[in-house]
C-alpha cells in the first residue's frame, strides 16, 4: 500500500517533472541558442579587448627586455620625465579644445541647416559631411601638404589678406593649433549630424508654444531646444572625447611628434616608445593612462543621462 | 517699417508680425552665409588635394600665381600611381581585408544582436554592458598587447593580422546599431511566427532581417568605412610592403623623406578615399537614419 501509494505519488511527481524538464529543456535549448549566438561576440570582447587589456596591465609591470618583474618602475619612471608630462597637457588640451569647437560648430551648423528649407537640406548636408567621409589619415595627408613650410597654401591665402606667414608644423604652439584644426574639421560633420537629427525630434509645437508666450529666439534655445537635446549632446561629446583623446593619425600624419616631441598625444607617444623604439612595457604603460582619464568621463556623463532619464520619467 | 509708417493703424499684433517675418529672413541669410563660408572650408583640402593631383611637378615647383589654380592639368599622376604595382598591391589588400571584416562583422554582429534583443539569457545584460564597455579601451591603448598577441601568433606583416584585430573597431558598434534595430521589431511579430512553427534560425532569416534592413545597411557601412580608414593597426603591425592596405600604404610608402611627388601622393590619397565617398554618396541616408537612431535610443 505504501509502497503503492508513494509509487503513484512518485509517478506524479516524475510527470510534473517530466512536463517541468521540457520546459527546462525549452528554456535551455532557448539559452543554450541564444549562448551560441552570442559566443563569436563574446569570443571578440574576452579574447580580443579584455584579455589585451589585462595583458596590457601585466605588460607595463616588466622590465624593458621583458625578462624580469619591475613592479610600478616603469610608471616612476614616467612620472619622472617631463615628456610624459608634457604628452599628459597636450592630450588633455588637444582633447578638451577639440571636442569643444567641434561641439558648437556642430551645433551651429544643425541649427543653420534646420533653419533652411527642406529641399536644400541634404545637398547641403552632402557637402558638409566631405571632411567626415574621407580616411582621416589621407585628409591629414592633404593638410600636410597644405601646411607645408615652403608651398603653403593657407600662406599664400593669408599672404593675399596680407597676414605674415605662419610656421604652421615648424613651431610647437602653431602645430598644436595646426593638429585641433584638423581634427575639428574631420569631426565637426558627425556633430552637425547627431544634432541634425536631435534638432527634427523637436516638437514644432514647443517652439510654436514658446514664441506666444513671446520667447526670444535666444530663450527658445536656452529653454526649449538645449533640454530636449541634453542627452543626445552629452552621449555625443562622451563618444566624441573618446575618439579624440585615443587619437593617433592625425599626429602620426601631420607632425609625428615634432618638433622636439612637443606635439604628442598619448597614443602617439605610446606608439613611439611602444613600438618604434622597442620598450614594449613602457609603452604599454603610457597608453595604460588613457583608460582611467575616458572611465572617469564615462561615468559622469552617463550618470547625468541616467539621471535626466529619470527625471523625465 | 510700415508700422512706423501708417502711425495711426493698429500696431500690436501687425508690428509683431512684422518683426516676426523680419526675424525669418535674417535667420534665413545668416544660415545661408554660415553654410557657404562652412563649405568653402570643408571642402577646401580635397579640393586642394585634387588641383595638386593635376599638376606636373614643375608646376607644383613653381612659386608663381596661386597654388589654388592649375594652369596645365595632366592625368600624368593619376595614371603613374594606378599603374604602379606597389599602389595596386595596397588596393588589393585593402579590399580583401575589407571584404572579409566586413562580413564576419555583420555574422557577428547580427547573430548577437539578435540573441540580446530577443532572448533573455543568464548574462545577457552583462554582454551587453560589456559591449558598451569596449568603447572605453581603444585601439590606440589596444595595439601594444595585441601587437605582442598578433606577433606570438605569428601573424604581424600579414593581413590576416589585420582582419583578426579589425572586428574589435567594427563588432561593437554594429552589434548595437543592429540591437537597436531589433528591439524596435514588435514583439506580435515573432509571436505569429512561433505560432506557425518557424525555429529561431527561420525567424531570423525571414523576419528579423528583412525587416531590419535599413539597419543592416547601415552597420555594413560603418564597417566598410572603419575597416577601409583604420590606421592605428596597419601601421603598427605591418612593415612590409606589400602586406599594407591603402592608409598607411600611401602615408609611409609614397612619401619618401628624400624626393616628395606631391602630385603622385595626393593623387594616390583621392584614389584611396574615393570608395567611402561613393558608398556614401549613394547610401548617405541610409547610414544616417542608423547611426542617429541608434544614438537617439542610446
Amino acid at each position: 500500500m505504501v509502497a503503492d501509494g508513494s509509487h503513484a505519488l512518485g509517478g506524479m511527481a516524475s510527470r510534473d517533472r517530466g512536463r517541468a524538464n521540457a520546459m527546462q529543456r525549452f528554456a535551455r535549448r532557448r539559452s543554450t541558442i541564444a549562448f551560441l549566438m552570442t559566443l563569436p561576440l563574446l569570443a571578440i570582447i574576452v579574447g580580443l579587448v579584455a584579455y589585451p587589456a589585462a595583458y596590457a596591465i601585466y605588460l607595463s609591470t616588466l622590465n624593458r627586455r621583458m625578462t624580469a618583474f619591475a613592479g610600478t618602475l616603469n610608471f616612476e619612471l614616467l612620472f619622472e620625465s617631463d615628456t610624459f608630462w608634457m604628452v599628459a597637457f597636450q592630450s588633455c588640451f588637444f582633447a578638451i579644445t577639440a571636442v569643444v569647437l567641434k561641439a558648437s560648430i556642430g551645433f551651429w551648423l544643425a541649427h543653420m541647416l534646420h533653419h533652411i528649407p527642406d529641399k536644400g537640406q541634404r545637398k547641403w548636408r552632402g557637402m558638409l559631411l566631405v571632411p567626415w567621409v574621407i580616411p582621416p589619415a589621407l585628409s591629414t595627408l592633404g593638410w600636410w601638404w597644405m601646411f607645408d613650410p615652403s608651398y603653403s597654401s593657407i600662406n599664400w591665402l593669408l599672404a593675399v589678406i596680407s597676414v605674415p606667414e605662419v610656421p604652421w608644423l615648424g613651431h610647437h604652439w602653431w602645430a598644436r593649433i595646426a593638429i585641433i584644426m584638423v581634427n575639428v574639421w574631420i569631426g565637426a560633420p558627425f556633430f552637425m549630424i547627431m544634432y541634425l537629427a536631435a534638432l527634427k525630434s523637436v516638437p514644432e509645437q514647443l517652439y510654436e508654444a514658446a514664441m506666444i508666450d513671446g520667447a526670444s529666439s535666444f530663450q527658445r534655445l536656452r529653454y526649449v531646444t538645449l533640454p530636449m537635446m541634453a542627452n543626445i549632446i552629452s552621449i555625443t561629446v562622451l563618444f566624441s572625447l573618446i575618439v579624440t583623446f585615443a587619437n593617433y593619425d592625425i599626429v602620426r600624419v601631420l607632425t609625428n611628434g615634432g618638433p622636439r616631441d612637443l606635439t604628442h598625444v598619448f597614443a602617439s607617444y605610446a606608439f613611439q616608445v611602444g613600438i618604434l623604439s622597442g620598450n614594449i612595457p613602457r609603452g604599454a604603460a603610457v597608453s595604460l593612462f588613457m583608460f582611467p582619464i575616458l572611465a572617469l568621463c564615462a561615468f559622469f556623463v552617463l550618470r547625468s543621462v541616467t539621471r535626466r532619464n529619470k527625471e523625465q520619467m | 517699417m510700415s508700422a512706423t509708417t501708417a502711425g495711426e493703424a493698429p500696431k500690436g499684433i501687425y508690428h509683431l508680425a512684422g518683426s516676426l517675418r523680419k526675424e525669418r529672413r535674417w535667420a534665413l541669410l545668416t544660415a545661408y552665409i554660415s553654410l557657404v563660408i562652412a563649405a568653402i572650408i570643408f571642402m577646401a583640402p580635397p579640393f586642394y588635394m585634387f588641383i595638386t593631383s593635376l599638376k606636373g611637378s614643375g608646376e607644383i615647383a613653381s612659386q608663381i600665381g596661386s597654388p589654388w589654380l592649375v594652369r596645365d592639368p595632366t592625368l600624368e599622376n593619376y595614371t603613374a600611381i594606378i599603374f604602379n604595382p606597389l599602389f595596386q598591391r595596397f588596393m588589393f589588400n585593402s579590399i580583401v581585408i575589407t571584404l572579409f571584416v566586413v562580413a564576419l562583422t555583420m555574422v557577428i554582429s547580427i547573430l548577437a544582436a539578435f540573441a540580446l534583443a530577443r532572448m533573455r539569457f543568464f548574462g545577457s545584460q552583462v554582454l551587453a554592458t560589456g559591449v558598451f564597455l569596449t568603447y572605453l579601451v581603444p585601439d590606440t591603448l589596444l595595439f601594444i598587447p595585441l601587437y605582442q598577441i598578433v606577433g606570438g601568433l605569428g601573424l604581424l606583416n600579414s593581413i590576416w593580422g589585420l582582419i583578426l584585430v579589425y572586428p574589435t573597431l567594427t563588432v561593437p558598434f554594429c552589434t548595437w546599431i543592429m540591437i537597436g534595430y531589433f528591439t524596435s521589431i514588435p514583439k506580435e511579430l515573432d509571436e505569429a511566427a512561433l505560432i506557425d512553427g518557424a525555429s529561431w534560425s527561420q525567424m531570423l532569416l525571414r523576419i528579423f532581417i528583412p525587416v531590419a534592413l535599413p539597419g543592416i545597411i547601415a552597420a555594413t557601412i560603418f564597417a566598410f568605412t572603419v575597416s577601409w580608414a583604420a590606421f592605428v593597426y596597419p601601421t603598427a603591425f605591418v612593415t612590409t610592403p606589400d602586406q599594407m592596405p591603402l592608409t598607411i600604404g600611401v602615408v609611409s610608402q609614397l612619401v619618401r623623406a628624400d624626393t616628395f611627388a606631391w602630385g603622385q601622393i595626393m593623387a594616390g590619397a583621392l584614389v584611396a578615399a574615393l570608395p567611402p565617398v561613393v558608398i556614401y554618396a549613394f547610401l548617405m541616408d541610409y547610414y544616417i537614419a542608423g547611426l542617429t537612431a541608434g544614438a537617439t535610443k542610446g
